[in-house]
């Protein structure tokens, strides 16, 4: 039986092979160990400050906001060790890894920050990854496949469905379906059967902790509203879980609209999606009326995933979270402008939030404070993004 | 409407009678078509299957390896619903009054429909077990009690790494048989059946657990002597009937001629 809570709500749960439930169990008991241990967070908060570089800095934006009397905060996970957020729960993960005495790690990845994360905290502590990546995916983010490897991770291409995040997943599970005896699956996201939800979560939560201390030692007072983008949402619950019994506090999650939510082609799972299991969670998912998954679509490899974590579908049904969504153009639009008025090249994931907290910030009252998890840095993203604007030229 | 005769154990009393094991071939349902998926199964009951246990094509099957997966993949390239799928297990079923009719899918084709639509549904055709890949123990409560509604038996899944605790709740819940996981990993040809220990086995035994059919990477008869031999009620194989499908979609006349013959092969080498 499970000693943390294994559902949201009625969300998450265990929808995995009965073959897989051992594993689980002891990843759950590692992880209730580690939680408790000095040692262990010594070495966490260690790793988090001395090599990844927390906490990471708040920037209040000069020049962004039309209204002088709206503050837009940026909260710099951009500026991490790997270029996004990610770095945060791998640390974490690689440490429980080595707590249960297995030398192997095994991940998927969309974007490829949670396969750089992996690689990066896998080179440091002597592990060996192996790392699941539609092949799809692997062409439009073909920077971050070298930077995996450079680190000396495995990258194997998934060919299988839409060659994208969610069959990467589904090799990923497979894969350790065989070999969960040396090898622990480090899932990346706030997905996923129990304990990872949870786990991503608390090795993500000094997102939130942080803003709070930053946003009473500059303002004095709580912000009025957090903004985050959501695929699995694992940026977003580690920003939202400081704050969740802060009522005052709007919590904001944004689901890619890739062409549209009216078309086919979008990643809004709790926007347009129904109730049901995709990789071992019970939460939305886009599915079609035989429950068969269909492919998302974004211009986000991140964002681009059927499901979204299970605590996310909770938060949404009790309304303590606001979930929007923002499309491709939109957040090409804010990726530009905060290169322009700021100096800050966002990754296209985090462009989604700051496409919404925008349009919100034109709209706030006077005195108004925002503040958006800028998840990762766009580096990763200039070949893709190059092509479609150069593209837009010709037209 | 809701059938009450009990086919598995009417199979495993025939079967004792004759002292045999039990063959159970596995095929998705809908691959690659429904014209042809009908006389898959028929011909797998001709070559002398004992019992069917028939997937249900899904876009996402984490516990299958790429042998299954394609034949979900062939199904649904064909628009095969749910629906169709019912409709060729009735067809089997009208030509097959005795057979026991096992499905084998996932969790979420369940839930979309509602697991009591889908159980009453299944039972309508003519299903008589339902397992259901992603249900561990944990979640498999609700299933059970719209089961025991229904009349369809629930099968639970007996991994080879499972707990004594796990051996116990599955003694108390399982009905009809219990899928005895032969290895780890996900399903295929490739990674070969590990015949289980005795220990195993006593361990059923001394839980009560339903008659264990042992199943993933069983494709020869050798392999379905050993698990017999080794106390198991019987072998289903899936990938290696599968495979018989996926080499002879141009040719169905040779297909079908070539399960029939793989089955009574198979079949052969349950004698005990």
């Amino acid at each position: 039986m499970n000693h943390l809570d294994s559902k949201f709500g009625d969300y998450g749960g265990m929808y995995v092979p009965e073959l897989l439930i051992p594993a689980l169990d002891q990843l759950e008991q590692v992880f209730i160990d580690a939680q408790k241990d000095p040692e262990f967070q010594a070495e966490f908060m260690g790793l988090l400050k001395d090599y990844a570089g927390r906490p990471t800095a708040m920037t209040l934006t000069r020049n962004l906001v039309n209204n002088p009397k709206v503050k837009l905060y940026l909260k710099r996970e951009d500026l991490l060790h790997g270029g996004a957020h990610k770095t945060n729960q791998v640390l974490g993960q690689a440490l429980l890894t080595k707590r249960m005495g297995k030398t192997e790690v095994i991940a998927e990845t969309g974007a490829g920050q949670h396969g750089v994360a992996t690689a990066l905290a896998c080179a440091l502590m002597g592990l060996k990854a192996r790392i699941y990546m539609g092949a799809k995916d692997m062409e439009r983010q073909a920077p971050n496949v070298f930077r995996m490897r450079l680190m000396g991770a495995k990258v194997i291409p998934v060919n299988s469905g839409s060659g994208t995040l969610k069959d990467a997943v589904n090799e990923a599970m497979r894969d350790w379906s065989a070999n969960y005896d040396t090898a622990h699956y480090l899932l990346g996201t706030a997905a996923g059967p129990h304990p990872f939800p949870t786990i991503v979560r608390e090795f993500h939560r000094m997102i939130g902790e942080e803003i709070r201390a930053q946003i009473m030692e500059k303002e004095g007072r709580l912000p009025d509203a957090l903004v985050a983008c959501v695929g699995g949402g694992s940026n977003a619950i580690g920003m939202f879980a400081d704050f969740i019994d802060a009522p005052s506090v709007r919590l904001i999650g944004v689901e890619p609209a890739g062409k549209g939510v009216h078309t086919k082609e979008h990643g809004a799972a709790i926007g347009k999606g129904t109730t049901g299991v995709l990789h071992g969670a019970y939460s939305y998912i886009m599915q079609d009326d035989d429950g068969q998954i269909e492919e998302s679509y974004s211009v986000s490899a991140g964002l681009d995933y059927p499901a979204v974590g299970p605590q996310h579908a909770h938060l949404y049904d009790i309304g303590r979270a606001e979930y929007e969504s923002v499309t491709d153009e939109e957040a090409l639009n804010a990726f530009q402008l905060l290169s322009q008025k700021e100096g800050i090249i966002p990754a296209l994931e985090p462009a989604h939030a700051l496409a919404h907290a925008l349009n919100m910030a034109d709209e706030a009252a006077d005195g108004t404070i925002i503040v958006v998890n800028l998840s990762g840095r766009g580096d990763k993203d200039l070949e893709h993004v190059r092509s479609i604007l150069g593209d837009q030229n010709h037209d | 409407m809701i059938n009450s005769i009990d086919r598995y154990a009417n199979m495993f009393k025939q079967l004792d009678a004759k002292n045999e094991g039990a063959f159970v071939p596995f095929v998705m349902v809908g691959d690659p078509d429904i014209h042809t998926s009908v006389n898959i199964i028929k011909a797998l009951v001709e070559g002398g299957a004992d019992g069917l246990e028939l997937g249900f094509p899904y876009s996402d099957p984490i516990a299958d390896g790429p042998t299954i997966q394609k034949a979900s993949i062939r199904a649904l390239s064909n628009k095969i619903k749910i629906d169709d799928c019912f409709e060729i297990i009735r067809q089997v079923r009208e030509a097959y009054a005795d057979i026991p009719i096992g499905l084998l899918l996932y969790s979420n084709l369940v839930l979309k429909r509602g697991i009591e639509k889908f159980y009453q549904d299944a039972a309508k055709a003519g299903v008589d077990s339902i397992l259901i890949a992603d249900v561990p123990l944990r979640e498999a409560d609700r299933f059970i009690a719209i089961a025991k509604q229904t009349a369809i038996k629930q099968i639970l899944i007996a991994p080879p790494n499972a707990s004594d605790e796990t051996f116990a709740e599955i003694g108390k819940k399982s009905q009809g048989y219990t899928y005895l996981l032969g290895r780890a990993g996900v399903t295929g040809a490739e990674t070969a059946v590990t015949i289980p220990a005795s220990e195993l086995i006593d361990k059923l035994t001394q839980y009560k657990v339903a008659p264990p059919l042992l199943g993933f990477g069983i494709s020869t008869p050798v392999q379905v002597a050993d698990a017999i031999q080794s106390g198991a009620a019987g072998a289903i194989s899936g990938s290696a009937t599968v495979n018989i499908i996926a080499e002879n979609l141009s040719q169905p006349d040779v297909m079908l001629e070539k399960l029939k013959r793989f089955v009574t092969e198979m079949k052969a080498a349950t004698h005990k």
